[in-house]
């Protein structure tokens, strides 16, 4: 299969605590790759990494075949890759139309200067990219709320607003950080069933940090588990599953609480 | 702030445009000079909004790019010959150039350190302007006296201007032109953009906002209003010195854009206002006192209008309109 994304021996470090040791693992192009692991595992360490917050001190990232270390943060939207953060990263003053909108940032054009001066193609522009919002809000199922302040809506609204400001861009992998932290039974079904029409309508790829298990198990192609920063797992979601590593990283954890 | 589309809204800008246009024949001269630096400052205010309000970006400094405005202006009038119309885009480009480069180190500021870095521009001012080996251009602790611009010829045929009436025009219509492109810029990419970094810098960059270039562009952008307000500001006062850009000018500028309203376009008109008229106001309630009756009303503002007129005048017609509604 034809490998959108290889993440080959990424270690990073915040002191003394080594949040990912030397990770290696593919996620092929339309994949559903789940990434799984008890709290403090790495999972976020690594999506930082993949978006360029984070510095990663050895290995490589490669993004359709090129390394992303070359290129600045601000890059990673128009080069594909799109996220939603864990815990809300909204613009919050803002409505849910204005949120999306600057999610399409990265795919539209115009710098101070078109913006001041209207000059002939801005108002076509600003044009295009409203229609794209609105047409992601309709999606997202958010059109009855888009005039809203994103900060006067309830955390699950909020959680489907990172998702369509993240399609915004027309991402080719998209990082979801814990969608369903915070969504009961129906909406994780819900959920499920958009992340399956995204990727077979929009042809994304994505990779889907979660602690909901039966939501990872039953939507992912494969699964990547993490535990103290260090791969313990690869596979399809069955294996991965049966892992004895896996269960004793999960028993383990649960002990310690 | 800027959702309303009806037309409604037009009639009524075009309406307070009427007004505005029709002030100075109605007041003495020495009013119309003061209304004339009500509007410059409105200007000032405004860019200093797109830094401080849209983009996050505190400055308590802008008294300096003010200065560098008016120096350019005077400058260029006094040694050179320069028209006083052709002083104004001369002095946004160089007030441009200042604020984008000082807009780069200050990247690496943030909050209270960003705010303690821009008042020492502003402290530093008046002093830099008696600096020696500056004097030969700047005047020194004298400055610089320049001439008041007589109405155009062609205008005669019209109507009969006094000078005052004539650079308050001119100033208005220069203000109209910079508001409408604050008015593009803000509700355009790059208007969303600067309000991104502010709300969440982390997530704007994610989005692909190149955060180094729009903060340093917020500054240089602002710094270029702030500059045009000073080159009209001495053009109207038709004097430059040091004294008259000390620190308090960049505080009080501050003050103007919270009374008006943070990140409101509107709110730079009533923040002009505000620090125009109150301490004259101030001034003739009490000759012993006015920085006491200053700080009063300051204060009453504060607490009565949390958040600035601006807002609480869009508060104040969203319940009209809701009431209207319910009828
Ligand atoms: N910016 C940071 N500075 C210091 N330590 C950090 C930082 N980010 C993460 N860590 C540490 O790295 C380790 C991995 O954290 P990370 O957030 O990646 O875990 P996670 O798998 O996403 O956990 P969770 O399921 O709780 O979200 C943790 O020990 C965490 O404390
Ligand atoms: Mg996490």
């Amino acid at each position: 299969m034809d490998t959108l994304l290889s993440v080959r021996d990424v270690t990073v470090r915040f002191g003394g605590i080594v949040a990912l040791d030397a990770v290696s693992f593919d996620v092929g192009r339309g994949q559903i790759c789940g990434l799984i692991g008890p709290n403090g595992a790495g999972k976020t360490t690594l999506f930082n990494c993949l978006s360029r917050l984070y510095r990663f001190e050895r290995g490589t990232i490669l993004f359709e075949n090129q390394s992303i270390a070359q290129f600045a943060r601000h890059r990673m939207a128009s080069m594909g890759i799109g996220r939603t953060f864990q815990n809300l990263a909204l613009f919050r003053s803002q409505t849910v139309l204005q949120n999306i909108l600057l999610g399409c940032h990265a795919v539209s054009r115009g710098g101070f200067a078109a913006s001041a001066l209207r000059w002939p193609g801005v108002g076509r522009e600003e044009r295009r990219v409203h229609d794209r919002a609105a047409e992601l809000a309709r999606l997202i199922d958010l059109e009855s709320v888009a005039d809203t302040r994103v900060a006067d809506l309830p955390f699950g609204t909020q959680k489907r607003v990172e998702l369509a400001r993240a399609l915004a861009s027309n991402p080719k992998l998209l990082l979801l950080d814990e969608p369903a932290a915070g969504l009961n039974h129906e909406e994780v079904d819900g959920l499920m069933g958009l992340i399956r029409r995204l990727r077979d309508e929009l042809k994304l790829t994505v990779l889907l940090v979660e602690h909901h298990m039966n939501l990872v198990m039953r939507v992912s192609d494969k699964v990547v588990a993490l535990d103290f920063g260090r791969k313990i797992a690869d596979g399809l979601p069955a294996e991965v599953q049966r892992d004895p590593e896996v269960i004793r990283a999960y028993l383990g954890d649960d002990q310690a609480h | 702030m800027e959702r309303t589309k009806s037309p409604l809204r037009w009639i009524a800008i075009l309406v307070v445009l009427a007004a505005l246009v029709a002030l100075p024949f109605l007041i003495s001269d020495y009013r119309t000079f003061q209304f004339t630096q009500a509007v410059v400052y409105a200007i000032v205010l405004l860019g200093l909004n797109i830094l401080t309000g849209y983009n996050g970006q505190i400055s308590l400094g802008h008294g300096a790019f003010y200065a560098i405005g008016a120096y350019t202006a005077a400058i260029l009038m006094d040694k050179f010959g320069v028209p006083y119309w052709a002083t104004l885009p001369a002095a946004g480009v160089v007030c441009f150039v200042f604020g984008f480069l000082f807009g780069l180190p200050a990247l690496r500021l943030q909050g209270h350190y960003l705010a303690l870095a821009t008042f020492a521009l502003a402290v530093a001012t008046p002093q830099v302007l008696k600096y020696k080996r500056l004097e030969e251009w700047t005047g020194g602790v004298q400055g610089i006296v320049i001439m008041k611009p007589d109405p155009p010829e062609w205008l005669a045929s019209f109507v009969t201007l006094s000078q005052d009436q004539w650079l308050y025009l001119f100033s208005l219509g220069v203000a109209a032109v910079l508001f409408l492109v604050a008015w593009n810029l803000l509700r355009g990419r790059a208007g969303r953009a600067l309000v991104a970094l502010r709300d969440h810098p982390i997530a704007a960059e994610a989005m692909g906002v190149n955060g180094p270039v729009y903060k340093s562009m917020a500054f240089g952008v602002s710094a270029l209003y702030t500059g045009v307000g000073g080159a009209l500001g001495a053009i109207a006062v038709q004097f430059v010195a040091p004294d008259s850009f000390t620190a308090f000018l960049s505080i009080s500028f501050l003050v103007g854009i919270v009374v008006g309203g943070i990140a409101t376009i509107s709110g730079a008109i009533y923040g002009a206002l505000f620090i125009q008229f109150v301490p004259n106001f101030a001034d003739q309630i009490s000759k012993a006192a006015p920085w006491a009756i200053y700080g009063l009303v300051l204060l009453v503002f504060i607490y009565a209008m949390p958040g600035g007129v601006a807002w609480m005048l869009h508060f104040v017609a969203a319940r009209v309109r809701a009431l209207l509604a319910t009828r």
